[in-house]
């Protein structure tokens, strides 16, 4: 080959915009600061020029001392490499930053998000609404100045429990005198719902012609909230034509508790067991997370053996949500409960492990910064070698026989809820929703964190885009995992498993850092902005389930009602983390 | 062939039918109702059913299992209880959902704070069993336990427990976690072996 191909241009963003980009020079900052009204040009010059094709995550910080609110977005490529960090700031009183759902269609939900809890106003949005939180709820409270019910102190410990604690129950504080407020003018004794009216307006322009021939209307439906199918409190409003979805809308946050204002109030370490709650299935992969992010401002490396026994968690916990996903598709698909049985027996077996080691089945809270919380107990890692040489490939490959060539699965799922390459990009799909599109990224493999840059394992990816294929990659992945799983027990050596001493209070140094890894469900990312002191100044959660939701309605169009209910649960939700 | 499916996910499930029967016939009558039973149903090689019948069986649970805590005291000569802990707080301070309250003791003359809690409250309607506070205390004074089964009649008086509720005695603890404790108890003998010298 003579012919050479050169690169002319660099792909340093800095260089190649510095009319646009200024760096962020704060200590522990990272990234650039664009102008509000460069925003948009940057946006696309880094989507079509640099390459940053996939949104990964929009969210906002307050910084009341100097009058600005500042929205972070995190950009990076399908093709692998380093996260593109870039924010704008604008005035605190009125914050208004141009939208880029033009530009990302992924955006769309995380902007409503930064709106309901910041309060920053996202011009040209198409559809701007609260999406948490209820559409009388008085202010924005991610806001610093913004405090909720039962209101104590600004930052726990709370001093009232120590060395002088006469026990207080909050209920016994009234409710409805001090600590319940409504917006000004709001009476809520005269208030009637009228929330849903701007949702429904939103389909006016469907609602008049059905373009058929025969003269049907068209209805709106909802489903949900409470409805056996939706994996939760979950609601989805829904345009028919006959049996035919012509528009959708998922409406969340039936679960809110604002996991980002509680762990804003909570020192570093206590954040911990909050993040179990998240994706109450995948707790040990959130913990991973939450490490990861603020290991990275501490700049502390977990030992060899910390190192192995998180991958070797997170491998389990992989298994486990893939094998309920799986079993969970079925009952989507109308086979009740029967099968997915079938799957949490050997889901029942990886959390006898997960009790063993962490001590709850669920709620692991195992990670510490710079390490794990205790050892294996004695015997875990021959019944984990048990499981993964035997038991666990035996029912992946019985699944295999069961479901992958069986007629019912294969006419409900091919060709069902697709999402071509470019609209999971676009959408800001993650993990096996994007695999399945035939999009190979795998942040174990391009943004490698912990051990995986070690271990020898394929990306599962496939072609189609549909259910079938979203299935086939689930089934993929927990192959892989297990081929993980065995080099992990094959070299685990011994050794300590925590950086320095056990402290209740770290200190983090002021900064910024954004941990990502990729969970079972996708790209799980923890932005935290440290000020130097014990508590986050600003926790952020980039949760997949919640960001695969924004291509739910694109996968539903044209689909029939039944169906709409398994290209749900092919996205893989879980409430507690949409919602949070 | 239409239809097949049906059939074929039908003879999936009968098989896990017959494996269940099959499975209890092989065992016998030990299966269940018997601690080998138990724990041969919770093994990786479990066949069948494997169905824990609570309450009438109940699943051992393993060492690191936590639940709410409990305040360990050392047992004197004369039956006294010594409390291990010294209220010093951290407990307190670490627990995420800030559900333990401590009143520290001061000596009614000097007015000086005693290392010892006058009293310790845990709401347990809060404490969301993270274990933390075990984890951070330097005196081992408050551990995780095992009893599970704390449900009450009113939540207003009962969830809140005081010292007396909280408290058990150090062979409790040595009983429900051997392996934490001799580990301890070896820290503990090589410190005062050190301090002796």
């Amino acid at each position: 080959m003579s012919e050479q191909i050169e690169a002319h241009v660099t792909l340093n963003p800095a260089e190649r915009f510095p009319q646009w980009l200024t760096a962020d020079t704060r200590p522990g900052f990272q990234g650039y600061l664009v102008n509000p009204q460069n925003l948009l040009e940057f946006a696309r010059a880094a989507r079509d020029e640099l390459g940053y094709d996939l949104l990964s995550s929009v969210t906002g910080v307050d910084y009341p001392a100097e009058g600005k609110l500042e929205v972070v977005y995190h950009a990076f490529q399908t093709t692998g490499g380093p996260i593109l960090n870039f924010k704008v700031q604008t005035p605190r009183d009125n914050p208004v930053v141009p939208s880029l759902v033009g530009i990302w269609p992924g955006a769309e939900f995380q902007e409503r998000e930064a709106w309901d809890l910041l309060g920053i106003r996202f011009e040209g949005h198409p559809d701007l609404r609260r999406i948490l939180l209820w559409e009388g709820f008085d202010g924005h409270p991610l806001r610093k100045d913004w405090k909720e019910a039962y209101y104590e102190d600004e930052v726990k410990p709370f001093k009232s429990r120590w060395p002088d604690g006469q026990i207080t129950r909050s209920e016994d504080k009234n409710p409805l005198k001090d600590n319940l407020r409504f917006p000004a003018g709001f009476d809520p004794e005269s208030w009637i719902p009228d929330g849903d009216e701007a949702l429904y307006k939103g389909f006016r322009h469907l609602m008049e012609d059905s373009g058929s021939e025969l003269k049907t209307d068209r209805v709106i439906l909802n489903l949900g909230p409470q409805h056996p199918s939706t994996h939760g409190v979950f609601r989805m409003v829904v345009v028919l034509d006959g049996e035919t979805i012509v528009d959708a809308k998922p409406v969340v946050g039936y679960l809110h508790r604002n996991h980002e204002k509680i762990g804003e109030r909570c020192s570093w370490i206590q954040n911990m067991p909050f993040t179990d709650r998240l994706d109450y299935i995948t707790s040990m992969s959130n913990n991973f997370g939450y490490a990861l992010a603020v290991e990275k401002l501490m700049n502390v490396k977990p030992p060899e053996r910390a190192e192995y026994i998180r991958v070797m968690m997170a491998e389990l916990t992989r298994i486990d949500s893939h094998l309920i996903s799986v079993g969970f598709l079925l009952n989507d698909l109308g086979a009740f409960f029967t099968p997915v049985l079938y799957c949490l027996e050997e889901r029942e077996l990886i959390l006898d492990i997960f009790e063993a080691v962490s001590g709850s089945r669920m709620m692991c809270n195992y990670f510490r910064f710079g390490g794990v919380a205790r050892d294996l107990p004695e015997g875990v890692l021959e019944q984990i070698k048990e499981l993964v040489e035997d038991r666990l490939p035996r029912k992946i490959d019985e699944l295999d026989r069961y479901l992958t060539k069986n007629e019912i699965i294969r006419v409900r799922c091919e060709n069902e809820g697709v999402l071509t390459a470019e609209q999971a990009i676009a959408y800001s799909a993650t993990g096996p929703i994007l695999r399945a599109s035939g999009v190979p990224y795998d942040i174990r493999k391009a943004d490698p964190y912990g051990i995986y840059d070690r271990m020898e394992f394929d990306v599962a990816v496939r072609y189609h885009g549909d259910i079938y294929d979203r299935y086939l990659v689930r089934l993929d992945e927990m192959r892989q995992s297990i081929r993980i799983l065995r080099q992990v027990l094959r070299e685990i050596p011994d050794g300590p498993i925590l950086a320095g001493k056990p402290q209740w209070q770290v200190r983090v140094p002021a900064g910024e850092s954004y941990g990502r890894v990729e969970g079972p469900k996708g790209e799980l990312g923890f932005y935290v902005v440290s000020n130097g002191k014990a508590n986050p100044y600003r926790y952020h959660v980039r949760a997949p389930s919640f960001i695969n939701l924004t291509s739910l309605a694109e996968m539903c169009r044209g689909s029939k009602i039944a169906d709409a209910i398994v290209i749900l649960g092919s996205v893989d939700i879980v409430l507690g983390e949409v919602d949070r | 062939m239409n239809g097949f499916g049906i059939v074929r996910g039908l003879w999936v499930t009968f098989k896990h039918f017959l494996n269940t029967y099959l499975e209890d016939f092989k065992a016998g009558k030990k299966r269940y109702f018997t601690d080998e039973g138990i724990r041969s149903r919770m093994d990786s090689k479990v066949e069948g059913i494997f169905t824990i019948q609570y309450p009438e069986e109940k699943m051992p649970v393993p060492e690191e299992f936590r639940y709410i805590p409990f305040l360990v005291y050392e047992e004197g000569a004369n039956g006294e209880k010594n409390d291990r802990c010294t209220s010093c707080g951290i407990c307190a301070k670490v627990c995420p959902p800030q559900c333990i309250w401590i009143v520290r003791t001061t000596d009614p003359v000097t007015k000086k704070p005693v290392p010892a809690p006058a009293e310790f409250y845990i709401d347990v309607d809060i404490c969301m069993n993270c274990g933390l506070c075990a984890e951070y205390c330097p005196f081992d004074a408050i551990k995780m336990d095992h009893d599970y089964e704390i449900a009450s009649y009113n939540r207003f008086k009962d969830n809140i427990y005081n010292k007396a509720r909280l408290s058990r005695p150090v062979s409790y603890y040595a009983k429900i976690r051997p392996v934490n404790y001799a580990r301890e108890e070896a820290e503990r003998q090589a410190k005062a072996a050190k301090k002796a010298e």
